[in-house]
């Protein structure tokens, strides 16, 4: 018997959320989503507590967390940036924003930085193509971003 | 009435009923479209058809692009090619992108010769692939059973369906997406750690050498050949049911005397029957049921009820995870080739002045859990195994093709006693419903002191994955479930959690079928007919057999006067009854 430690208060807040959604378990994607934006990130105990409570299989939980770009498995930073890769804002040279983003911050997509402040993710489409290319961090939208435009966006937040 | 719809399909014209998908079709005018992800197990109502894989596809005159045969339904006035030039090449090509991110090792690969994925890429003439490009590198994942190895895993899906739809196990799923995803426990972890049953059923579905079992031949020849050693051999009942199949055989032929001339042939210094440990079996467990049933109809409200049935060692781990809370109301009585060990090893070992740490036990069994079941430290004398390791049905054919024997003309042979003498009772633990037929034969007589006058409980048998009978006991009512397939286990646990249960006996085995369609038989590629034909194979062995209750069997009579004393007396609780687990993973609040 394996036995998997999670303080309480956050094992009562994740019952919670699934009560919200009456513990179905076709509710998976929205009680994850909503999990997410609680803890900002769902560890393995959380994905566990999440499956007896909506009667699902972990392996399954951990398929549709997987699935989704959007659902991470390690605490993004205080400012999480996404780039978009989809096709509008690749072609118009996203991808040379997201290597300044790397090389500025020091850490590879998906991770986060020592001092907890960034992380880098990529994302397929926001729905703002006519912006292209487009990077959000935290609920914030920058159009027609440039390789150039990284340092100082970044500036905005460093203070 | 059913509406009919009539259309062309090679030229050829038919009438199907509405509904039915262009590949149905196709095979009642005798047309064999290949398939490769699709799963059709007609007896369980489950048709997996996720239109994956693409090898199916055929032409639909005016349709722009081609239609996946096995999940497109059939539509009036269609005009259908199921071999036209574009429809071949498209095959090919799906099958060449398959195979660009699959490993050449084919020669060595332990499912070469019973492939899907190879036999296909045979039957297309595919020799050549056109396409390179980036290869899966996932480490193979080592269990005590089960071998996965996800580098030659084609996203059929087919183990998932299995391990959740069937089974309600939920160890695996596909994970991550695009050239990365895989099928995989939670968190990517070893099967191990997981919710795994070791049931195998994903195993027997598996069309190509991505899922295999663990291979002990090699470990058995050594022994074999080691003239220290004293090997001994147990069959299970459901082995000789289907061996024959391996070698071209009918399904249902039995061939138990063949296998035992094969087993001796091989150098095994004795070869037994697990139906002797099986008989031995009821003994225990058919005591241990009329004991909580007297003490329950005594007034006792602790006693628990229904008992259920432990023979199988899937079923066993399938509760030990799931329903853990319940684990004080299965039997104790341990598994019929868990009852061999000891008795072999503690009294055969005796009498044939033979020391324990020189004597193997073998045993060769339709079943992948068998083998985990073998690993149990609460199976084991200061860390020697009773069962030292257990082979399937398959690796038991491939060691009889390794030693040049030509199966079919061998002659037929009697197994070695003590422990080879069973009765009809036994060999028909090895489908579902036999177990309880078997113990209702003994434990009817042992309750009423009369003498049963027709052994046949026919009520019990069947292939319906739940089913229920009352077995009148001289006045007392007894009333009994069978359960195979865990996911119809499932729905009687759940039942008996619920309070609603009103059984006094079940009996539960974990693959669809029971131990004739276990992980480690001969593959039957999805047609449940050949589970029939071995079902009806053990009961005609049943038929056959002069004695056909368990408790007649003279060489068990014998070893309760000699060894055991009397049935779930002290010497019996110590070597044949087991305890189980609590194996959920508990969620610890800090």
């Amino acid at each position: 018997m394996a036995k998997i430690k999670l303080a309480k208060d956050k094992v009562e807040k994740l019952i919670e959320i699934c009560k919200s959604f009456n513990n179905e378990g076709s509710e998976l994607i929205n009680v994850l989503h909503k999990a997410q934006g609680t803890f900002g990130y769902l560890p393995a105990e959380v994905q566990e507590v999440i499956a007896r409570e909506l009667g699902v299989s972990v392996a399954h939980v951990y398929g549709v967390v997987t699935f989704y770009s959007f659902f991470t498995m390690v605490p993004k930073g205080e400012f999480p940036i996404s780039i978009c890769m989809g096709t509008a804002c690749y072609v118009r040279g996203a991808e040379k924003v997201l290597e300044e983003f790397k090389k500025q911050l020091k850490v590879p997509i998906g991770e986060t930085t020592e001092d907890g402040k960034f992380s880098i993710s990529c994302l397929r489409c926001v729905g703002a193509c006519g912006l292209a290319p487009v990077v959000t961090i935290g609920e914030r939208t920058y159009g027609r971003v440039s390789a150039g435009d990284v340092a100082d966006i970044l500036k905005e937040y460093r203070n | 009435m059913e509406q009919m719809i009539k259309l062309t399909i090679d030229n050829k014209e038919l009438e199907v009923a509405k509904g039915t998908t262009i590949l149905q079709a196709a095979k009642e005018i005798g047309i064999e479209i290949p398939t490769l992800c699709y799963m059709h197990l007609n007896d369980m109502n489950i048709e997996h058809k996720p239109g994956g894989c693409r090898i199916c596809v055929v032409e639909v005159e005016g349709r722009r692009n081609l239609a996946p045969s096995c999940n497109s339904k059939c539509e009036a006035g269609m005009n259908i090619k199921t071999h036209s030039m574009r429809v071949l090449n498209a095959r090919k090509t799906v099958m060449e992108l398959m195979l660009s991110d699959h490993p050449f090792d084919c020669l060595v690969c332990a499912k070469s010769g019973n492939c899907d994925l190879q036999t296909i890429a045979q039957n297309l003439g595919v020799r050549e692939i056109h396409y390179k490009g980036e290869q899966s590198t996932y480490k193979v994942d080592y269990s005590p059973s089960i071998i996965r190895d996800m580098d030659k895993c084609i996203m059929c899906r087919r183990c998932e369906t299995m391990c959740n739809d069937v089974q309600t196990v939920g160890a695996l799923s596909a994970v991550n997406r695009g050239f990365e995803s895989v099928v995989a426990p939670a968190f990517e972890m070893d099967l191990q750690k997981s919710t795994c049953t070791y049931c195998g059923q994903c195993v027997a579905v598996c069309p190509t050498g991505a899922l295999t079992e663990k291979d002990h031949t090699n470990q058995l020849i050594r022994d074999l050949a080691d003239p220290k050693k004293t090997v001994v051999v147990q069959t299970a009942p459901a082995v000789r049911a289907a061996l024959g199949e391996e070698f071209g055989m009918e399904a249902g032929t039995l061939v138990t005397g063949k296998m035992v001339a094969a087993l001796r042939n091989l150098g095994f210094d004795s070869v037994f029957d697990t139906d002797f440990a099986a008989d031995l079996t009821i003994m225990e467990e058919g005591t241990e049921l009329l004991g909580r049933l007297s003490a329950h109809l005594a007034g006792d409200k602790d006693v628990k009820l229904p008992i259920l049935t432990s023979c199988c060692p899937g079923w066993v781990n399938f509760f030990e995870h799931h329903f853990p809370e319940m684990k004080e109301i299965p039997s104790t009585a341990r598994s019929p080739q868990q009852m061999f060990g000891p008795i072999a090893k503690n009294y055969l070992a005796k009498q044939m002045g033979v020391k324990r740490e020189d004597m193997i036990v073998v045993s060769i069994m339709p079943c992948l859990a068998k083998k985990y079941e073998c690993q149990r430290d609460e199976f084991k004398v200061d860390g020697d195994p009773d069962v030292n390791y257990s082979i399937s049905t398959r690796e038991l054919a491939n060691l009889i093709k390794q030693a040049n024997m030509d199966f079919k003309t061998l002659p037929e042979e009697d197994f070695d006693n003590p422990l080879g003498e069973s009765t009809g009772a036994s060999v028909i633990f090895g489908a579902t419903g036999g177990v309880i037929e078997a113990a209702a034969r003994t434990a009817y007589e042992v309750y009423t002191g009369k003498t049963l006058e027709k052994v046949d409980f026919e009520a019990l048998r069947g292939m319906e994955g739940i089913r229920s009978a009352k077995v009148d006991f001289d006045g007392l009512e007894l009333n009994i479930g069978i359960a195979h397939g865990l996911g119809n286990a499932r729905k009687l646990l759940e039942e008996i959690r619920d309070g609603k249960s009103e059984y006094h006996a079940i009996e539960i085995m974990a693959c669809p079928g029971g131990c004739i369609g276990g992980g480690g038989q001969p593959l039957h590629h999805g047609d449940s007919s050949v589970l029939k034909k071995r079902a009806a194979a053990l009961y005609r062995e049943d038929e056959g057999k002069a004695i056909r209750k368990s408790h007649e069997n003279p060489y068990i009579i014998k070893l309760y006067e000699e060894f055991l004393g009397k049935p779930c007396g002290e010497l019996s609780h110590k070597l044949l009854h087991t305890h189980y687990f609590d194996k959920q993973n508990e969620i610890e609040v800090e």
